[in-house]
């Protein structure tokens, strides 16, 4: 893994306005990089803004504050018809929702193969039909499926759909929303083990969110873990698993589910309450270990520090 | 203990320009009042297809029921017309669908889709519906529900969209809920939250639930029983511990052994090679034999039968013949089991 940044997310900002005196503050003042070549996890609760984060990144929201540069650029600022095209083909996302992300009335040929004719990347129709076949067969589908429409899949089917199409104009970066949670465990392992392959062999890079916690621990080099529209921390993601610092990032541990009956039943759950934390003092993002970050406050920052401190001479 | 419902080798099929997908292919199992049964198996296997023709929901006409009943107080539900079937839809048998944008309405606010069950179902007035609505959305944890009740499903996050399908569906008391994925798009914590909720209107109502998910975690944490199923069919059904720790299915194992366990570091997942059989031409023997490395010659020429293994217990494979050599599940199978030792229970 480098560290050449492909990514820059500075202090970004996306609310909605829920009613006439409400705000939803759904992503709330990020700072992050992603780095060429990595995987970085995106997880937390449902509705604490990883998708919103995603969207803002690949310009589906103008953000209400923040920058995000892409290779240096910022990407919300105002573009050409070919600069905009470039900066598409780069980034792709994968989305959480396949089946309100594909056409109805596309075949599948004409879905995968959308962003091959929009680039031009195929010379002629014989090789724009041999690519989306590779593209089915690299997802686990095969080529009989490309005269159905998206209907006629299963749910799993259609999310590697999705991942088909992302992949179809080999971009540099892919957002990926949840993109092996409506699939079984083998298909799972497929993909992800297919993701891996494929970063390995185009260096490509990316954002993964999930909230399957093996996986994204699996699949990912950094884990940042979100709550309410901000970071509470941020680790390699061997670290996070060991040293989980943030009582939330705690709390969403203790509750992976493992597949062992016995254990399940008299599992004990560690529950997360936000009003634990000293009020009085806005916390910030404080680095308590070379490459971990945690939101805290002054105080916790030194608890932390000195938790930290107890765990490793131990 | 007591039927509820009583699917007998149902056979689903779909006609399409290819030729007829033959998505279940013969299913067979009983659904006991008060317990909880999960369907695991691979993508494309026939789950969704065999809960949808549970409530009378294939899409017409390409959709169709080959063979087969299902038995709900009495009557077959398969040869119900649409009229009979819409008074069981949602009051008597309720279904959680894996798309919850399939079943939301986009252009209808969120709150009015919740409250017209009530209304329908329940008999209940515009006030109390909307009293009662907002319960629910408290209930599956959706914050500021009063506010959230005049917006539109896109507004929502994915999860919460999810958690509303979850409210709608739990808001008549069903006699059998059917979940289709309904946790998959929700992090652990409130997936965690809302199983507890799904298990306390159980206990409460004395519901059955039959509950899809290809998480294994979650499957160990809700399930009395298991069905594993494969290219349209049940390869294995037991009791869950009996599933999880004395699997007899090859596919089964392939299942136990694809999940990454927290400590694991390898550099590639395990993952079933090869891809599923096509549906519309399914193989004439075992239809995993092409993928399973313990395959016998048999197995390429005929399907197996369902084997017993316990009186709950069976599962469709000819390794459990009684002429079959001897196979051990994969090494990385047994690891998984052995390191589930709950002899010191208390010190986990
Ligand atoms: N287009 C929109 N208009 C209004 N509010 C929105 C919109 N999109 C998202 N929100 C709100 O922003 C918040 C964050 O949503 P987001 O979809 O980013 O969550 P998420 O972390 O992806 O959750 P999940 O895990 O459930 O998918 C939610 O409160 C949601 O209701
Ligand atoms: N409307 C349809 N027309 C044609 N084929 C269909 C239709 N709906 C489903 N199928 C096919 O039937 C088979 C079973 O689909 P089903 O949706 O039951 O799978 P599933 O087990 O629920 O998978 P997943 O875990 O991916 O949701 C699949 O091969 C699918 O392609
Ligand atoms: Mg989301
Ligand atoms: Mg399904």
């Amino acid at each position: 893994m480098s560290q050449e940044k492909l990514l820059e997310i500075k202090n970004l900002k996306q609310h909605f306005k829920l009613g006439r005196n409400n705000v939803v503050k759904a992503v709330d003042g990020l700072t992050f990089d992603i780095y060429k070549g990595e995987t970085f996890g995106l997880v937390g609760e449902s509705g604490c803004g990883k998708s919103t984060t995603g969207r803002s990144i690949i310009r589906l929201y103008n953000s209400t504050d923040g920058e995000v540069l892409f290779k240096g650029e910022n990407v919300q600022g105002k573009k050409n018809k070919s600069e905009l095209k470039k900066f598409n083909r780069q980034m792709q996302m994968i989305f959480q929702d396949p089946y309100s992300s594909l056409n109805p009335r596309m075949t599948v040929m004409d879905i995968i193969a959308e962003g091959i004719d929009i680039h031009g990347l195929a010379k002629n129709a014989e090789e724009r039909k041999a690519k989306v076949y590779e593209l089915l067969e690299t997802v686990g589908l095969n080529k009989e499926h490309a005269n159905r429409y998206p209907h006629e899949f299963s749910g799993g089917q259609r999310q590697r759909l999705g991942i088909a199409r992302a992949l179809a104009v080999d971009p540099e970066f892919i957002i990926a929303d949840e993109p092996i949670s409506a699939l079984d465990v083998s298909i799972q392992a497929q993909v992800v083990n297919l993701m891996k392959q494929l970063q390995k062999e185009k260096g490509l890079t990316y954002l993964f969110i999930a909230h399957d916690l093996s996986m994204v621990k699996y699949i990912s080099d950094r884990i940042g873990v979100m709550y309410f529209g901000k970071l509470v921390e941020l680790a390699d993601a061997e670290e996070l698993y060991k040293n989980p610092v943030h009582p939330y990032t705690r709390s969403l541990l203790s509750a992976i589910p493992l597949p062992d009956p016995i254990y399940e039943r008299n599992r004990k759950r560690i529950v997360y309450d936000p009003s634990q934390h000293d009020t009085s003092e806005e916390p910030e993002f404080r680095e308590i270990s070379p490459r971990h970050w945690v939101l805290c406050t002054s105080k916790e920052f030194e608890e932390y520090k000195k938790e930290k401190q107890n765990t490793v001479t131990n | 203990m007591e039927k509820i419902l009583e699917v007998k080798d149902l056979k689903v099929s779909f006609k399409t320009h290819g030729g007829e997908v033959q998505a279940v292919r013969g299913v067979t199992f009983d659904l006991h009042k008060g317990e909880t049964l999960a369907i695991v198996g691979e993508s494309g296997s026939g789950k969704s297809v065999t809960t949808k023709t549970l409530m009378g929901l294939l899409p017409k006409p390409h959709g169709f029921v080959k063979e087969g009943s299902i038995t709900f107080d009495n009557k077959d539900i398969t040869k119900l017309k649409e009229s009979e079937l819409q008074k069981i839809r949602g009051k008597d048998i309720s279904m959680i669908f894996q798309d919850p944008m399939t079943s939301l309405n986009p252009t209808m606010k969120v709150g009015t889709q919740i409250m017209e069950g009530l209304i329908k179902h329940q008999n209940m007035g515009k006030a109390e519906a909307r009293e009662k609505a907002i319960e629910l959305m408290n209930l599956v944890q959706i914050p500021n529900p009063e506010a959230r009740m005049k917006q539109y499903p896109h507004q929502f996050s994915g999860g919460m969209r999810q958690r509303v399908v979850i409210a709608i569906a739990l808001a008549c008391n069903p006699r059998v809920l059917i979940a289709d994925e309904p946790t998959t798009a929700l992090d652990v914590t409130i997936q965690a939250q809302i199983l507890e909720l799904m298990k306390d209107i159980q206990k409460k109502v004395d519901t059955s639930i039959i509950f899809i998910t290809h998480d294994l975690g979650v499957v160990a944490n809700v399930a009395d029983r298991v069905a594993v199923m494969y290219a349209g069919k049940i390869v294995e059904i037991g009791t869950v511990d009996e599933v999880f720790y004395n699997p007899k299915h090859p596919y089964t194992w392939g299942l136990l052994g694809s999940m990454p366990t927290l400590e694991s570091d390898e550099e590639e997942l395990f993952a079933i090679p090869g891809t599923p059989p096509d549906l519309i031409a399914p193989p004439k023997g075992d239809a995993f034999a092409a993928r399973n490395k313990f395959a016998l010659e048999i197995d390429f020429v005929e399907q197996p039968p369902m084997f017993k293994v316990s009186d709950t217990h069976y599962a469709a494979t000819w390794l459990l013949h009684e002429d079959a050599p001897k196979v051990e599940p994969p090494e990385s199978v047994k690891k998984r089991i052995e390191s589930m030792d709950h002899s010191e229970e208390a010190t986990r």
